[in-house]
């Protein structure tokens, strides 16, 4: 399942249902991402997520979609958050049930990989050194590039 | 017409996330949808420009050099910062 909500977004909530059920799955593996509070440029105030509506849920369904072939997967879910946010806040879940936990927890790692560098979003940072632009950082792109074949 | 959409920190220097475009026939890609608006908005011309920024043709990522013949939404983004 995938989601892009306005609104905070409960992630333990959100897992505690998810591949429930399935009597195939023996392994759910889960990354939540949230807002940090404290940045490169000392403490953060507040952090504003944009996306392209229409676009954005489609390009995260290839990513969910790329993870089904990669690795056999029972079922994925990826929660993201939009508009204004308060550090604390979760920002991204993302989740894998299969059979076994190798391809579960390598599912995750590859979406989230995809999402941090590949997924339209923008975000806004705004400190005590007032606002600025987040970039994806060379790390990233050298996280997605891994999975590159 | 076409619908010009614009991203972060792009929007900023639009000063509108949208806005709406006939397209000249020598307008025939993004490349020169982009050197349009940089007559309009030099500062938006200049982030244009850049090659981290990406574009997308009908919600579909295209390269600066595709074809914009029948199009009817182009947006500019600036480099994707998710998760």
């Amino acid at each position: 399942m995938i989601r892009i909500e306005s609104e905070p977004i409960d992630a333990s909530e959100a897992l505690r249902d998810f591949a429930r059920g399935n009597a195939e799955v023996g392994a759910v593996a889960s990354f939540v991402g949230r807002v940090r509070g404290a940045g490169p440029d000392g403490t953060v105030a507040r952090l504003e997520l944009e996306h392209y509506p229409g676009f954005t849920e489609a390009e995260i369904e290839k990513i969910a979609h790329e993870a089904c072939t990669r690795w056999p997967l029972l079922d994925v879910l990826i929660i993201h958050r939009t508009g204004a946010m308060r550090p604390g806040e979760d920002i991204v879940v993302a989740a894998a049930a299969a059979a076994h936990r190798r391809e579960a927890l390598d599912a995750v790692d590859f979406m989230m990989d995809c999402l941090k560098s590949g997924a339209p979003f923008w975000k806004k940072e705004t400190g005590a050194a007032g606002e600025r632009w987040i970039e994806p950082r060379e790390d990233d792109h050298r996280a997605r590039s891994r999975w590159i074949d | 017409m076409v619908r010009v959409l614009f991203f972060g920190r792009l929007r900023e220097l639009a000063g509108a996330p949208e806005m709406t475009r006939a397209l000249p026939a020598e307008t025939a890609t993004a490349e020169d949808l982009a050197r349009l608006l940089a007559a309009e908005n030099p500062a938006l011309g200049a982030a244009l420009a850049e090659p981290s920024v990406r574009v997308a043709v009908d919600r579909e990522f295209a390269a600066r050099t595709a074809s914009l013949a029948g199009a009817g939404e182009i947006a500019f983004m600036p480099p994707l910062s998710g998760g």
